[in-house]
Parts: structure tokens; sequence; C-alpha cells
């Protein structure tokens, strides 16, 4: 399971104004503490500067870089952003994300296929969100098509089945675990990521409905998580959702962290 | 007048004064206790969201003939604003509000054919859409639902609204208030885009504009000087409310 670590996005009051003050050392810490947490990606997302959004996601990128020896996902869906940041990082990025919207897709296709990256592709329409399983495997495997034609790997795309709240619609999380099944059958070698915390928008005890959803997920096969490390719930729910999943040999990693206090019991 | 000589005094005196019936004379107080009952329930059954409940009330107070403009003012809507208060302050959670939603609109169905000329007056007119290249609107089908609940008459242009389509629709229906939502850093500029094409066709001044969706700041509404930002459903009622001076 790849842990992309959410935390450092402006959307976060802290991290904008970490982000306004060119705080390296508060930025560089929220790093470190999430690769200690077992991230392999650090997220980096300045996209509610809007216009400074270029300039503020380069230099997140160096900054992050200088603190923790990891790849980034370069979460935005503006192409100037991007082309940007791609040229300042190192390593093999994940970009996030791409989706079929006409615009977005012929602005970010050229960035994507100039280097190796890892891609984020969103099960979205071009002019709607679907909401059934049907309507969004059908965009994920338009997508899929398509990014295979323009010579992406099937392994370095990312599909994202779209987490919509339960609170809206009890089926919500249903849909998200069907969709995830279908592409990990029905396209090897594809993988499957989400961000979690859209599902409990609306909900008491938030970290609990985040903690159960990404055991489920992980049993229909999901890949990649964007989630905060640091919480010690999902970490929790992680560890012993691979371990009752027979992927944790001796049950190893579980026992370590626990050793470790890093299970929230 | 036999029928009234084993009554105690003072209602033995009103009967004769009134020259009536007992039961005649009862009628208007137990009519407005029944009155005050069914409201109640309603607003309970409201709150709770018990929409089979809302319903039977709902359906009493025709079969009793109550004003369908009281049923709505002081039952549906009276309701639904103390829904929106709670849960702007965290009192209750999105299922339970949309529970009342959908409650109170069972209920308006019932009342419908009721209405006559003049009661459904709306507390004030809304144009509300998610703004261009944005396909997100659950954030903006709650506010459109909790405006709705609270009074307000709701013009609902969809996802993907550009600045020229809100401009259009704003000449065509006059509304009070616009109200954008945007979910993506990347379509925050349209609102402002939908602001400067209102000041272009000269209505700006006649409108006042509320702005929300999770990447939105008040300092953002600030910036582009939108009228307000509401950070959720039961805000952007009590800020509608503020907008057309009726709180």
């Amino acid at each position: 399971m790849l842990i992309v670590g959410e935390k450092i996005n402006t959307s976060r009051r802290r991290i904008s104004e970490a982000v306004e003050n060119q705080d390296r050392a508060f930025i560089g810490q929220i790093a470190k503490n999430q690769a200690e947490a077992g991230a392999h990606f650090i997220d980096v997302n300045a996209g509610t500067f809007v216009e400074q959004e270029p300039e503020y996601l380069c230099w997140l990128v160096e900054t992050v870089q200088e603190a923790v020896n990891l790849p980034l996902c370069l979460d935005t869906p503006n192409p100037k952003a991007l082309s940007e940041a791609i040229k300042c990082h190192r390593g093999v990025p994940m970009i996030n994300s791409i989706s079929l919207e006409k615009d977005r897709f012929d602005a970010m296709m050229p960035i994507i296929t100039a280097q190796p990256c890892k891609i984020v592709a969103l099960c979205m329409a071009q002019t709607a969100m679907p909401v059934t399983v049907e309507g969004r495997v059908k965009a994920g495997a338009e997508l899929i098509e398509k990014l295979i034609a323009e010579g992406v790997a099937m392994e370095n795309i990312f599909i994202d089945p779209l987490v919509q709240p339960v609170s809206i619609d009890t089926h919500a999380g249903y849909v998200v675990l069907d969709v995830i099944k279908t592409f990990m059958t029905d396209f090897p070698g594809v993988n499957t990521i989400c961000g979690l915390s859209n599902v409990s928008f609306g909900l008491p005890a938030r970290r609990l409905i985040n903690g159960t959803f990404l055991s489920l997920c992980i049993f229909q096969g999901l890949s990649a998580a964007i989630l905060d490390p640091t919480d010690t719930s999902l970490t929790a729910a992680l560890l012993s959702a691979e371990m009752l999943l027979g992927r944790d040999e001796f049950c190893e990693k579980y026992i370590d962290a626990f050793q470790r206090g890093c299970l929230d019991l | 007048m036999n029928s009234v000589k084993s009554i105690s005094t003072p209602f033995k005196e009103v009967a004769l004064i009134c020259k009536s019936s007992w039961a005649q004379i009862s009628k208007p107080y137990n009519a407005r206790e029944t009155i005050m009952t069914i409201i109640d329930t309603l607003k309970q059954d409201i709150n709770k969201g018990n929409i089979d409940g809302a319903v039977a009330q709902t359906q009493k107070a025709i079969d009793d003939g109550l004003k369908v403009k009281s049923v709505l003012n002081d039952g549906l809507i009276a309701a639904m604003d103390e829904v929106g208060e709670k849960f702007a302050k965290g009192a209750l959670f999105v299922p339970q509000m949309l529970r009342s939603a959908k409650a109170m609109q069972e209920c308006m169905e019932l009342l419908k054919p009721f209405f006559l000329e003049g009661d459904l007056i709306p507390k004030g007119k809304v144009l509300i859409g998610t703004v261009h290249r944005d396909l997100h609107d659950i954030g903006k089908n709650l506010v459109a639902m909790m405006l709705e609940g609270a009074g307000f008459a709701i013009t609902d242009l969809g996802v993907d609204v550009s600045a020229e389509q809100f401009v259009k629709k704003a000449q065509e229906i006059e509304p009070d208030i616009v109200a954008m939502s945007a979910l993506l850093s990347t379509t925050m500029p349209s609102m402002k885009e939908t602001i400067e094409a209102l000041q272009r066709a000269k209505i700006r001044n006649t409108v006042k504009v509320m702005i929300g969706g999770a990447p939105v700041t008040s300092k953002y509404a600030e910036d582009i000087k939108a009228d307000v930002y509401a950070p959720d459903a039961g805000s952007a009622v009590i800020e509608a409310k503020k907008l057309i001076g009726t709180s």
C-alpha cells in the first residue's frame, strides 16, 4: 500500500501561513513527520493562492525535497503550476490529477508525457461527475485508454474513483468500493488511489469513518491512499487490515507499530 | 337551556350571555388549541426529519381547515429556520438536515394545491449555480435546499455556469441574491469573472453576491468584492436573510 501524505495543502490555515511567510523550517518539519510516519510520497498543494500558485508550488517542491528524500505528489489541476513545479522536482513525481475534461486533458498531457511520472486519473466524465458504478468505470476506462494511447504505462496510472460524502448519499461508500474492485479485476496492472476524508463529510466522529472506510478499500484491493500518515487511527486501520488480509508476515509490521506506540487504541 | 345547568357558574353566565350552546362557545377555543397543537407537532416532525409524521400533520391541518399560509410560515419555514441554525452551530449533521428538508418538501407537495394567489410570496429570489468549469454540486445543492426551506425562491442553474449565463438569467428573473459555489482553486477566478460581468451588465448594484465552497475564504470574498461568504448551508440561510434585511 502506497501512502501519499496529504498534510501540505494550503487549504489548511497553518500551512497557508507558513507558505506566505516562506517558513522553510515549519514546512520541512511537516514533511519529515509524514515521512517518518511511513509516507512514500508527500503531496504538495498551493491551490488556494490562485494567482501565485505556480510560484508557491515550486517553493514547496524545493522546500519539501530539501527536508526529505522522497518523491512528491504534485497536486494541481493548473497546467502552468504543474509545468513549473515539475521542473523543480527531483525523481519520479506523482501528478494529481488528470480527467476527461477536455481543456484539462489537452493542457496536462504534454507536461505528463515529457518525463516519467505516476498519474492520478479521476473517474470524471467530460461534463458531469458520474454517480453510478457504471458511469465511473466507463469514465475511468476511457481515460486509461487515452493515457495508454499517449504512451503512459498501465502501472503508472492511479485510478481515483472519486469519494463522495456518505452523508449525502448512503450508497456513496459502496459505489467507491465497487469501482475499486472492478478496476483491480478488469484492468491488470492499473493502480487505484483515493482520498479518504471526503467520505465522512457532514458526519460526527470522522476519524472512525475514515479508518473503517480505508480498511474496506484495502480489502477491495486499493493500491494507494492519500491520507494523513501521522493520524494513528488510520495507521491502526491500515496495519490491522493488511495483517488480516495476510499481507503482513508473522504480523511483524503490526506488532512493531504497537511497540512504537503508533496504534491508537 | 337545560343543557348548561350543570356547568359551573362562569361558563354558565357566558353561555347565557351568548345565548348559544356550549358546543358552539367552546369551538373557537378548542380550534385555537388544535391549530397550535398541529403546528407545534408539525414543527417537531420537521425538526426530527420525521417524514411520515410531518405529512400526516400537514394533511390534518388541511382537513381541519387551517390556513395553508400559516402552515407554511409558522410550521414548515419556522421549523427549517431552527434546523438551519442548529446545523450552522454543529448541533445537527448533514443527513439529519437532509431528512428535515425532505420532510418539508413532501409537506409542500401536499399544500401546493391549496395555495391562493399571494400566499406564496417568497422571502427573496436567489439565483444559484456552481461556476464555470466546475462540476461539483453537493455543497451548492445543500445551500439551495436550505434557502428554499427558509422561504426563498430558488433558480438553480446547475454546474459549470458561465459568467454570461449568470448575467443572462439575472437580467431575466431579477434576483435579490446571486449565489456562486466553487470547489476548485482553479475555478474560483470564475466567481470574480461573474461579478465583473454583472458590473458590465450594470446589474451588480441591484443584486447581492454570496459565495462559498471548500477553497473559498471570507478574504477571497472581500478581494473579489462579493457581498458575503457563507461557509456552510446553515450560514448561507442566515447570511441571505441579513442580505435582504429580514433577520
